[in-house]
């Protein structure tokens, strides 16, 4: 009788544990997917600030193209070195897409800056000389070539943030993500007022 | 209940609407390497186009491919390009080396997208260089061929040496052997149709053919069929070229 008891008891352990251990590789299996997914972010985050970087490295080439045509335009010039210096000053932390005020800090300055380039894009259309510099033209892809990179990039990290944070807040996902820490990522936002062409002034 | 009725097949009607129209307006799938869906080019232009895309892409794997739109709407021709690169993985898998040349014919726009592995041998100013100097140009005087060819001789010009195909590396007996086989067997197989009788064999390929014709549209790009259209090889783009106007 009692060994029976005890029989009893030990089954009820064993399903036990292999219910507590099918629950734990689960979770697990849930863990690795979300791990999975964040280096995806991360990944596609690298790929948006690297192009943010290699359009800050165009900038002082640029800068200086226009100066050789246009150096009277001084306001418009130091707008966009002033832009550049800080957006260089902006200290990018891995952590920045999980902060919402980094984040926006960072977009900000990124948008500022980008305003500030198209100012002088428009300037230098003022100066029928400076247009049809090849090198100036060159640049000028190269910088539109860029901007295209940029917006392309922004678009693919927006996806996958997306794609994350979709997983980390539904059920199962959910759990586990509070558990170890996943947390919500930051989307990029269109820029307030990015379809206003900027003003051109003659 | 009735007015429930009507919403439901209302419902129903724009979801069908918005499937058929959906696939009208899809991405354009290209079958071959150049597309004018312009109706500009004559079928000789493009077969020469083709002619020398194809060759090109079987000494170096790269793919460059060429379409003509008459416009994009709405969208920005970035963005129009870019879809049709990705959506038909231009360019190898591994190498990421696909070129587009992307023409919206109305709104006097194009653009060179270039993937990945590409924006080496062709950076952005060189495509740009390429756009105002070979392209624009001939398109300025109505020449579309001329400013196509001028720019495609220039795009592989510059891509000429980044890729080389593998075939040409590798050249085992069993590549030569394998298509010889293949042909035989089709051979064999369209003899033994004729012996088994020509009613037959009709009657049996009428079903089918009828059903694909149904399901498949109508397909794009002129020319017979040689053999050789493009096929995509999976590769990726991330917004590298150049655009341009005339």
């Amino acid at each position: 009788m009692k060994s029976r008891g005890l029989l009893i008891a030990l089954v009820v352990i064993g399903v036990l544990a292999v219910f507590v251990l099918g629950i734990f590789l689960w979770g697990l299996g849930i863990y690795n997917s979300l791990v999975g997914l964040d280096e995806g972010v991360r990944s596609a985050w690298s790929q948006v600030e690297s192009q943010y970087q290699r359009r800050a490295d165009l900038i002082p080439n640029l800068v200086n193209t226009v100066k050789g045509f246009a150096s009277q335009e001084k306001a418009v010039l130091l707008g966009v070195t002033e832009a550049r210096a800080k957006v260089g000053q902006i200290t990018v932390t891995k952590d920045v897409v999980e902060d919402p005020v980094a984040f926006s800090k960072f977009q900000a300055a990124q948008d500022q800056f980008s305003s500030a380039i198209s100012r002088l894009l428009v300037v230098a259309e003022n100066y029928p000389t400076l247009k049809s510099n090849e090198n100036f033209l060159s640049l000028q892809t190269q910088l539109e070539g860029t901007e295209n990179r940029i917006a392309v990039e922004r678009k693919r990290y927006n996806d996958v943030v997306q794609g994350y944070n979709i997983s980390i807040r539904k059920f199962p996902g959910s759990v586990i993500a509070g558990m170890t820490g996943f947390k919500e990522k930051q989307y990029f936002k269109a820029k307030e007022g990015a379809e206003n062409v900027p003003e051109v002034k003659f | 209940m009735k007015i429930k009725g009507a919403t439901l097949t209302c419902l129903l009607l724009v979801v069908l609407f918005n499937l058929l129209h959906g696939q009208e307006q899809e991405i354009s799938k290209l079958q071959r390497r150049a597309t004018d869906l312009t109706g500009t080019l004559r079928s000789s232009e493009l077969q020469a186009l083709e002619a020398k895309l194809r060759d090109f892409e079987r000494a170096t794997s790269t793919q460059l491919v060429v379409l003509m739109v008459s416009t994009t709407g709405a969208l920005p021709i970035e963005d129009a390009s870019l879809s049709v690169a990705q959506a038909n993985g231009i360019g190898q898998k591994g190498g990421n080396n696909g070129v587009l040349l992307y023409i919206a014919k109305n709104d006097r726009q194009l653009r060179i997208e270039v993937g990945y592995g590409l924006e080496g041998a062709l950076p952005d100013a060189l495509a740009g260089q390429i756009i105002r100097k070979e392209i624009v140009p001939h398109f300025r005087n109505g020449d579309y061929y001329g400013g196509i060819n001028a720019g495609i001789d220039a795009i592989l010009k510059a891509t000429r040496n980044e890729y080389k195909a593998e075939r040409n590396k590798v050249k085992s007996p069993s590549d030569v052997v394998a298509p010889l086989v293949l042909i035989l067997f089709i051979v064999f197989l369209l003899l033994k149709r004729g012996l088994g009788g020509y009613r037959r064999s009709m009657f049996g390929r009428m079903g089918p053919t009828y059903y694909s014709g149904w399901g498949g549209g109508r397909s794009s790009g002129g020319g017979g069929f040689d053999g050789g259209g493009f096929s995509s090889g999976g590769g990726s783009f991330g917004g590298g070229g150049a655009s341009g106007r005339w």
